[in-house]
């Protein structure tokens, strides 16, 4: 979420940027990446053979590259992109490179403030973290998922501890995976591990492992769950108490289990991607109750209406009393809010974006090559050429609107109640 | 003896036979609800077309391969089914008993049918015999069907031509014939009655699923 | 019973020569009866009662013609070998059973289902065998490199262990490349909102990252709106949904769906392969609890067929060579893409000779099914196993075979080596781009 509070939402439309015009400029412009202040647009350009650097609204970064990709803007505003100079990798924020520099640097992450930037990075063949231009000092033989704590000051990521040979089966199940956070290595080591979470002040790790063939479980800073199960999927924190809630496979199905001990007593046929509302007290998922069939679950019970094709992670309305997540029936995306569908579904949908009281929901959307905003399931914007996700104003009275319309960059700040009606 | 295998035996064959078939199709249908990929993927147009491909003679490609077996096959099952239950002497026993009958066969017809059935069943036990993979495969209650299979057949013929002590053959064949009914859920030749089932399926899968034709 | 010894029992493989050492009789019993009471049920049953052990499925087994009709090779006898003498003794079998079981089920059947147009009641032998892999795998009995790659996928999503920076490292230096032939072309990354996310199997980055090239330039020259994952999930193949390990087959099809619908695509196309199409759209979701693929997916040939049958990309000058076709067992029986991938080659080469059999008819080319996965101790059985593949190829008299599939691409160039056939294979996407007409020609 973008730091909104310094966001100037006085309502208005402005177009700041004519596209048209760079289009002669750059003999190859990249991906837009739309500021979350709305003021400014960025794409990496290409500015003579072989070189590359960043457009910012029509100011170009001083420096260039090799390569550059990966532009993106974090919610503090700050523009991050990946760069090549003389085959060494780097990040560069605001134009500026760090100044270690990688074989390889990939898989950009920062704080939820967005002002701690960090990514996975590879040096003389061997694998780690860097953090704010920060490498841990261990590094391993390969590194997988990759997880950030809040805050942004400590990160984890799945690790390999051991050589293997080729083909080396019996040493692969001897466990060579393990968790490494801040560099230091958990002691246990496992077949499997994936999906490294942080809880909320950074403070514990969690991970799904496996443990035999077909043996998974979820382990905690190191120490397992006793319990072991067909299967394991993502485990998240619960509040601040620090247990774990992970989806677990018995039989053929599925169900949440905390610490190890089943919470909810429905049977899915599928669960995934669960989440708690902000206030704690709502627990929601992705589950599928009868083969082929899809929605959310609340806290055990599941939305009546089902969809065919594909539900996505649920997004709870700041004031937790409302839940939302994009649906897929029959070839097309929609936003179920409660349950209950009101668009008529389109090629493309992004996630709910909920004003603060949970009265109305907005959503990004494209058919066809069109993108266009839906608002309460009416489309409010169409026939854009390219769009970026609504922000609401925290007094949830006004939204803001980032979209290219005619070549042009067009920043819009609407009252809520114009989109709404 | 021989009014109880008129009367009872008969009885009990049917209701064994039809009990077998509801308790093996019941059984069918709610595991494969428990499979639960089976049904949403099954389609009724999709399975029909499987089926009326693999009923025709050489509607499939494997039946065109082996011309000689293909015909062996089908007449051999037609016989089989038809020569029971449209044989005078079997509908004038319903006639005597509930006062229903229907088109009968000619003696002559019958007869002949009756005989593929046998010459049918003594060429699928020479291939067991001949045939490499069908002999690898092959169980002793293959060979137990197969006599069976035959039994109620040879022994109508024994009758038909008064060999032996005719009121002693018709026992046996009467005894055969309810066997034969009473294997028929419980046995490999359940396969009549899971044919359309697992055609079905298959059916499904290759057509409705995957677009691609089964036969 | 007692298998009988052929040269293929001799083969040294540690997967199964080894593991079947820790074996006990509890756990074997235990996995079969989990596997046979607990995860099958309907479809086993109907299966095995309903088999009247006629043989007629022999003949539609290229392990079987290839053999010189050798019994133990059909369809029926490798079933009868496995899974009738496991329910028979209810599992109550040894490690040397196991690992008989093993090589019948990973090494002589390739799950290709040819064997159940054959049989009259549609059995789906395939179905039966890979529910002998599935407590092989349980048991840790496999060839160790079918699970070296199950292993990969368990660790990377992608099956040769691609680390995530190599992965994105080809994808610009074959954008590099691809721009040597045609400048403006672009492999988008990342490209949220894109039309198409593309994915390919491991080895197109791993060793033969020009397919990736080519791929780009025929998005270029079609207008294509696409992009690719920099993360891991751009592998659509997988081989734990043939080594019978099903939770780790789920996990990399998850990853796979989920990182389109992270991408926000309206589809995914993919490239020329036929057990990933199987993976992605059949098995995968159906594990997962979908009934059908959350997004389309559109195989390589049914893509190319529409660029070519709706004027999106048109041929300049059509292939010289006299071509025939392999029909992947997993796309055309599989999907029904034969008269597809025969309008792609009519349109694409001047002279075209069809195999015989055909379509849904072809033989298997013996490398899919995980069947050339498990590797080199393996291969000469598996050459045996296809010589009628040498035979129906080598009747067409054609120079270039057409394999849009990397298993039968790299099965087929076996056999010609073996064969000495004298041929040679393409993927479609070699000699598309070789043939169209690319955009800046048609400026310029
Ligand atoms: C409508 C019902 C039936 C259908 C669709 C059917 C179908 C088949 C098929 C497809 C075969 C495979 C081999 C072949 O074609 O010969 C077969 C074999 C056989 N059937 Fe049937 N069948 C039916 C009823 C019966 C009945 C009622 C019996 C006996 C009571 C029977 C006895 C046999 C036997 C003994 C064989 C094995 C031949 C061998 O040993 O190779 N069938 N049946
Ligand atoms: S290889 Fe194909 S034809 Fe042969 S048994 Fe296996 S599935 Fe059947
Ligand atoms: S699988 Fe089918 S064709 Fe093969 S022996 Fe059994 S019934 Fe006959």
């Amino acid at each position: 979420m973008a730091q909104s509070a310094e966001v100037d939402f006085s309502p208005g439309k402005a177009q700041l940027v004519d596209l048209a015009a760079l289009k002669s400029r750059f003999a190859r412009i990249d991906e837009w990446v739309a500021s979350p202040d709305g003021n400014s647009i960025a794409a990496p350009v290409k500015t003579e053979e072989g070189r590359f650097t960043i457009c910012v609204n029509d100011q170009t970064w001083p420096d260039s590259f090799d390569l550059l990709w990966m532009l993106r803007y974090t919610p503090a505003g700050k523009l991050m992109a990946l760069v090549q100079s003389d085959f060494e990798w780097t990040v560069a924020v605001d134009g500026k490179p760090w100044e270690n520099t990688f074989e390889y640097v990939w898989q950009p992450r920062w704080s939820r403030d967005g002002e701690i930037i960090a990514a996975l990075c590879k040096k003389d063949n061997e694998y780690g973290v860097v953090i704010e231009d920060k490498p841990w000092e261990n590094r391993f033989k390969a590194v997988r998922d990759f997880a950030l704590s809040e805050d942004g000051k400590r990160a984890a990521v799945t690790v390999q501890t051991d050589s293997l040979g080729e083909a080396d089966v019996p040493g692969f199940f001897e466990g060579v995976w393990s968790l490494a956070v801040d560099g230091q290595l958990w002691d246990k080591k496992y077949i499997n591990t994936w999906s490294p979470i942080f809880n909320a002040d950074g403070s514990k790790v969690a991970a799904q492992i496996r443990t035999d063939i077909c043996e998974y479980s979820i382990s905690v800073d190191g120490a397992d769950w006793t319990e072991r199960y067909g299967c394991v999927w993502e485990p998240i924190f619960k509040g601040t108490n620090g247990t774990v809630i992970a989806p677990i496979r018995h039989g053929k199905n599925w169900t949440l289990a905390e610490d190890g001990r089943p919470i909810w007593s429905g049977e899915y046929n599928q669960l995934w991607r669960h989440s708690f509302s902000p206030d704690g007290s709502k627990l929601a998922a992705i589950v599928s109750p009868e083969f082929g069939r899809w929605t959310i679950a609340v806290d055990d019970k599941p939305w009546k209406r089902r969809f065919k094709d594909m539900v996505l992670e649920p997004t709870f309305s700041p004031d937790s009393k409302r839940v939302a997540a994009p649906v897929k029936s029959d070839g097309r995306w929609n936003i179920a809010v409660d349950g209950e569908v009101s668009g008529q579904g389109w090629d493309q949908i992004w996630d709910p974006v909920f004003t603060p009281d949970g009265a109305h929901v907005l959503a990004k959307a494209k058919q066809d090559k069109g993108f266009l905003v839906v608002c309460d399931g009416k489309p409010v914007r169409t026939n854009l050429s390219l769009c970026w996700d609504p922000i609401v104003s925290p007094d949830g009275q006004h939204v803001m609107l980032r979209y290219v319309e005619d070549e042009k960059y067009v920043r819009e700040v609407v009252p809520i109640e114009e989109l709404a009606r | 003896m021989y009014e109880f295998s008129r009367g009872p035996l008969v009885w009990i064959a049917f209701i064994v036979l039809i009990g077998g078939t509801i308790y093996r199709v019941a059984k069918i249908y709610r595991d494969s609800k428990k499979e639960r990929v089976v049904h949403p993927y099954m389609s009724l147009s999709h399975g029909m077309r499987s089926i009326a491909h693999w009923l025709v003679p050489f509607g499939a490609r494997n039946m065109r391969m082996r011309p000689v077996f293909t015909v062996m096959s089908f007449l051999f099952h037609i016989c089989l089914l038809l020569t029971p239950i449209f044989l005078l002497g079997h509908v004038m026993l319903f006639e005597q008993s509930w006062g229903i009958s229907w088109w009968t066969l000619p003696d002559g017809l019958a007869n002949v049918m009756t005989i593929l059935v046998v010459v049918a069943v003594t060429v699928f036990a020479l291939r067991r015999l001949a045939h490499p993979v069908v002999r690898f495969v092959t169980k002793t209650s293959d060979w137990v069907l197969l006599v069976i299979v035959a039994a109620p057949f040879v022994t109508g013929l024994l009758a038909y031509y008064q060999v032996f002590d005719y009121r002693t053959v018709m026992i046996l064949h009467m005894w055969s014939g309810a066997l034969w009914l009473m294997v028929i859920p419980f046995t490999r030749i359940v396969h009549m009655i899971f044919f359309p089932l697992t055609r079905a399926y298959m059916g499904s899968e290759f057509g409705h699923v995957r677009s691609a034709r089964d036969w | 019973m007692k298998f009988k010894k052929t040269p293929e029992s001799l083969v040294k493989d540690p997967g199964l020569d080894e593991t079947i050492k820790n074996l006990t009789p509890e756990r074997i019993v235990q996995v079969v009866n989990r596997v046979l009471t607990k995860e099958n049920s309907a479809r086993l049953q109907a299966y095995l009662d309903t088999c009247v052990h006629c043989g007629l499925c022999a003949d539609a087994c290229h392990t079987y013609v290839s053999r010189d009709k050798d019994p133990l090779f059909a369809p029926v006898s490798k079933v009868r070998q496995t899974l009738w003498e496991l329910v028979r003794r209810k599992g109550n079998v040894d490690g040397e059973f196991i690992r008989n079981a093993a090589r019948i089920a990973f090494t002589e059947c390739g799950v290709c289902r040819r064997c159940s147009m054959y049989c009259p009641f549609g059995i789906d032998m395939a179905y039966l065998l890979l529910i002998v892999r599935r407590i092989c795998s349980l048991l840790g009995v496999v060839p160790v490199y079918l699970q070296d790659t199950t292993n990969s996928h368990s660790v990377t999503s992608n099956q040769m262990w691609v680390q995530q920076d190599e992965w994105i490292d080809t994808l610009q230096w074959q954008e590099e490349e691809a721009q040597a032939e045609l400048s403006t072309v672009r492999i988008p990354l990342e490209k949220e909102g894109a039309d198409v996310m593309y994915s390919v199997i491991a080895p197109e980055p791993k060793i033969l990252a020009q397919l990736l090239g080519n791929m780009a330039i025929i998005f270029k020259a079609a207008g294509e709106d696409w992009t690719m994952p920099a993360t891991d999930g751009w592998d659509n193949s997988n081989m734990a949904m043939y080594s019978g390990d099903f939770e780790i087959m789920g996990r990399v099809e998850r990853l796979h769906w989920e990182t389109a619908a992270r991408l926000k695509v309206k589809k995914i196309i993919m490239g020329e392969c036929g057990h990933a199409f199987r993976g992605a759209v059949y098995d995968g979701p159906r594990w997962l609890s979908w009934q059908y693929p959350p997004i389309p997916m559109i195989h390589a040939i049914e893509y190319y067929y529409d660029l070519i049958s709706s004027g999106r990309i048109k041929i300049k000058q059509k292939y010289q060579e006299h071509v025939t076709i392999q029909d992947p067992c997993n796309t055309v029986r599989g999907r029904g893409l034969g008269d597809k991938l025969r309008y792609i080659v009519d349109a694409l080469c001047e002279k075209f000779t069809d195999v015989d059999p055909k379509q849904e008819h072809n033989y298997c080319c013996a490398a899919g099914g995980g069947v050339i996965n498990c590797g080199p101790p393996w291969k000469r059985s598996r050459m045996l196993s296809n010589r009628v593949k040498a035979e129906q190829l080598g009747k067409t008299g054609a120079d270039v075979i057409i394999t849009p599939c990397h298993n039968c691409h790299s099965g087929i160039e076996d056999i010609i080596g073996f064969y000495n056939l004298g041929m040679h294979v393409k993927f479609i996407n070699e000699i598309l781009v070789e043939c169209m007409e690319k955009p800046e020609e048609s400026e310029g």
